[in-house]
């Protein structure tokens, strides 16, 4: 029996830590008192093992069953499964705050383990400005969101169990995998503060920054696409995106973030956009403290705002304001000393790259307007509106396939300038090719021309792909492996994560243009024929699962004459709660998945049920895949380790 | 013109164009896919217009959900307790719906003052109440 103050406690010396941690080696920076800047490391070390102890603490209480800590009876059971009880401690408000500033003081800590290597004051300097963070969100927490308040005398005999949607695996993983990559950005952020700071706004702090960004960039992709994945199969409609805000306050980040990897390779290698990187570092993360906000303080209508504590909203939105307000203000004051003297032509990578970086950061905007709007509209006294996904979708697809047509075009240019006449040379035969390819594709199905020109702008993209690398491995008298196994790794994760691009836009555009859906009345013995499937209800039959009941439906499924899989969607009751939830059956496949989801039950044996085929789904988070792996695989590039020299 | 000066101008040229291009689009689809919220009050007084995509709300009143035997089709009645409001809908209903529970529901009023839904919206556990339904509520209280 651990006692949950504990918790508290170590908490409450944390921030004291994170204080000084934000505090001392600023001070030292300024007096130029070597003492206090080296203070910064074990200063970081001590905080972040404080809130692991914390973070640890409440673990067990949620694993014993500790119902005395509210917090623990308002979100798990005893019946909970034990995997299910842990993961129950980033089910609900304060938990996953206490994981967000866990998941902060472990960068921070890896960023003081690797930060020898950096010149004199940065290391200290970066770890001061993560510290600032940290205090803000221990303050947040102390004050308003503590997760070790006790119910005491009286205290609940059982807990309130865990939100049955979030018993899932996908939610054990998805909420640190989300965090991992926007706390992570925080690094970045820190860099570029650092970089303002002491004034070395040379190309350096690219370099430093770079590998932190692609693995924060890394496990977003991840955190977003594990969370599609979850809404797809738990929701029950099939969906895999619904442009709900607290979908939209992950992709924001990731959006700014996937522009600030690529202007953050610009800056490195030719020393320009400097101040534009800086400022986009500042916004990424501003945008991930935004989430951070429009999740926590419940300010939107949305199937995440668990909490509707108006102290909390204004808390944070009073860290928002002073973290984001004096960065704005600290790159004011210090971004008009940079100057680039470095000019590009109209074709180089650079204009390309810049591009990518402006319709990206339209991209953000536009997310960013669509989420907001509703806000804005309601507190001009204009109504309650919401703005739907129709919009999304009309804005975020044609600039999203404009952008992925430069992506062919960008990685094959040069640094500097690149011949026009060269690039339409070099990228007629993939264009040709790719459409021509797409309209065959296409004769088989209803014609759709804005399907069929996303469809040749993904095989495009294959095309360029691969072309670039065959010019690249065979540029020389050499063995093509010799050569492939020559080329760095950070473009081999450029080529992956680009890859996995095109392979997410094929799932997309094969699920909306390929997906049946029927939703049926179905008794025992009836039979439905949808696509080139036949479903046959079986019967149903009762179940008991560790904390619900469910009615489970058994459903045959044929090809012709084979039976090719037999699904079992579920209706479940949660005792705790007694709340209903849908359990959808599955039957996956590389090409097509199988979905069955119950509806009500109609009469004693009659249920409705919603049968859909999906198309290509699974490519949708294949891609999501290999984008992460592009991301890490370029971040673990030789070079970094050399030039960090462990 | 100065060959440099030239060069810029095409590029402001072009970013005016690109960011006017964006801008209308964006300005298009917002204006085609906003969604009012009408309470029932609203609606019975007229307020809401027919035929236009909205959004409305309340609870559902107890033993008025009727669903037709042989079809998905089910009729229901929500009330900000002043004012009722009847919804039509085929299709699956949320786990979540429940008579006495606040939902929302999005769809167009037709000639007889009927929301004919598209989607019926119930969140997430049983002490969530829409936002806008708790406004709703409140203000029909407070008449």
């Amino acid at each position: 029996m651990i006692f949950p103050e504990i918790g508290h406690f170590a908490l409450i010396l944390a921030m004291m830590f994170a204080v000084a941690l934000a505090t001392l080696p600023m001070v030292g920076f300024y007096t130029r008192n070597r003492v206090l800047l080296t203070s910064a490391k074990p200063l970081t070390y001590v905080m972040t093992l404080l809130i692991w102890l914390s973070f640890f603490v409440l673990a067990v209480a949620f694993a014993t069953d500790d119902f005395s800590v509210l917090y623990v009876s308002q979100h798990s059971n005893s019946l909970l499964p034990i995997w299910f009880k842990v993961s129950a401690l980033w089910g609900g408000h304060e938990g996953s705050l206490l994981l967000w500033i866990a998941i902060l003081s472990a960068w921070a800590a890896a960023v003081a383990y690797r930060s020898d290597s950096l010149p004199n004051a940065t290391g200290p300097v970066v770890l001061a400005v993560l510290g600032i963070i940290a205090t803000g969100f221990l303050l947040f927490i102390l004050f308003t969101s503590s997760p070790f308040i006790r119910l005491l005398p009286d205290h609940p005999i059982d807990g309130a169990d865990l939100n049955p949607l979030l018993q899932d695996v996908g939610l054990i993983i998805h909420p640190p995998m989300l965090y991992m990559g926007y706390v992570g950005f925080s690094v970045a952020f820190a860099f570029a503060i650092a970089a303002l700071i002491t004034g070395n706004l040379n190309a350096s702090w690219a370099r430093w920054a770079r590998p932190w960004t692609n693995v924060s960039w890394a496990f977003l992709t991840l955190g977003i696409t594990l969370g599609s994945w979850w809404a797809y199969y738990e929701l029950g409609w099939g969906g895999w995106w619904f442009w709900d805000p607290v979908e939209n306050a992950s992709l924001m980040p990731w959006l700014a973030g996937t522009a600030l990897i690529h202007s953050l390779a610009v800056t490195e290698k030719r020393g320009v956009f400097k101040s534009w990187t800086v400022l986009l570092a500042i916004f990424t993360f501003s945008l991930s403290l935004l989430g951070t906000f429009l999740v926590r303080s419940g300010v939107l209508t949305s199937v995440h705002a668990f909490a509707a504590d108006p102290t909390r909203g204004v808390f944070i939105l009073a860290l928002l304001v002073i973290i984001i307000g004096g960065s704005l203000l600290l790159y004011a004051v210090r971004a008009s000393q940079v100057r680039s003297v470095v000019s590009f032509g109209a074709t180089g990578r650079e204009a390309w790259l810049l591009i990518n970086n402006i319709l990206l950061t339209i991209l953000t905007l536009t997310v960013l307007l669509g989420t907001l709007y509703p806000l804005v509209f309601d507190a001009f006294s204009l109504g309650k509106i919401s703005v739907g996904a129709p919009y999304f979708n009309a804005v975020f697809g044609p600039i999203s396939l404009l952008l992925i047509v430069f992506m062919g075009i960008a990685p094959l240019s040069k640094w500097h300038s690149t011949k026009g006449k060269w690039l339409v040379h070099i990228a007629i035969m993939p264009a040709i090719l790719a459409i021509a390819f797409s309209a065959l594709v296409f004769t088989f199905h209803v014609f759709d021309w804005y399907l069929w020109l996303s469809f040749s702008i993904a095989l495009w993209l294959v095309f360029m792909v691969a072309r670039d690398w065959f010019d690249k491995v065979s540029a020389a008298r050499q063995s093509i492996w010799l050569r492939a196994k020559k080329l760095p790794r950070q473009y081999y994760g450029m080529l992956l994560a680009h890859f996995g691009v095109a392979v997410t836009l094929v799932g997309v555009i094969f699920v909306s243009m390929n997906s049946t859906e029927t939703i049926v009345r179905m008794a025992p013995g009836d039979k439905v024929v949808v696509g080139n499937y036949a479903f046959e209800l079986q019967g149903s039959i009762r179940i008991q699962g560790p904390n619900y009941v469910a009615e489970q439906a058994i459903i045959n499924v044929y090809d012709g004459d084979k039976r090719v899989a037999q699904m079992k969607p579920e209706k479940r009751l949660y005792k705790a709660r007694q709340q209903m939830m849908t359990e959808a059956a599955l039957s996956p496949g590389f090409t097509r998945d199988l979905y069955i989801s119950l509806g009500e039950k109609l009469s004693q044996e009659a249920w409705s049920v919603r049968i859909y085929i999906k198309s290509f789904v699974r490519w949708i988070w294949l891609g999501g895949l290999l984008m992460m792996a592009g991301g890490l695989l370029a971040a673990f590039d030789k070079r970094y380790r050399r030039k960090a020299g462990v | 013109m100065h060959p440099v000066r030239k060069k810029r101008m095409i590029a402001v040229g072009i970013i005016l164009l690109v960011s006017a291009a964006v801008v209308s689009l964006i300005m298009y689809a917002l204006s085609q896919n906003i969604n009012l919220f009408y309470s029932p009050t609203q609606i019975a007084q007229g307020e809401a217009p027919s035929n236009v995509a909205i959004r409305a709300g309340g609870m559902v009143v107890e033993n008025s959900v009727r669903r037709d035997p042989k079809s998905l089709g089910v009729v229901f009645t929500v009330t900000d307790y002043a004012h009722q409001l009847t919804i039509e809908y085929e299709g699956i209903l949320p786990d979540l719906f429940r008579e006495g529970q606040g939902i929302v529901a999005q769809g167009r009023l037709n000639e007889y003052g009927v929301l004919v839904a598209s989607e019926v919206l119930a969140k997430h556990d049983e002490e969530y109440m829409p936002p806008e339904v708790q406004e709703a509520l409140n203000k029909s209280k407070a008449q």
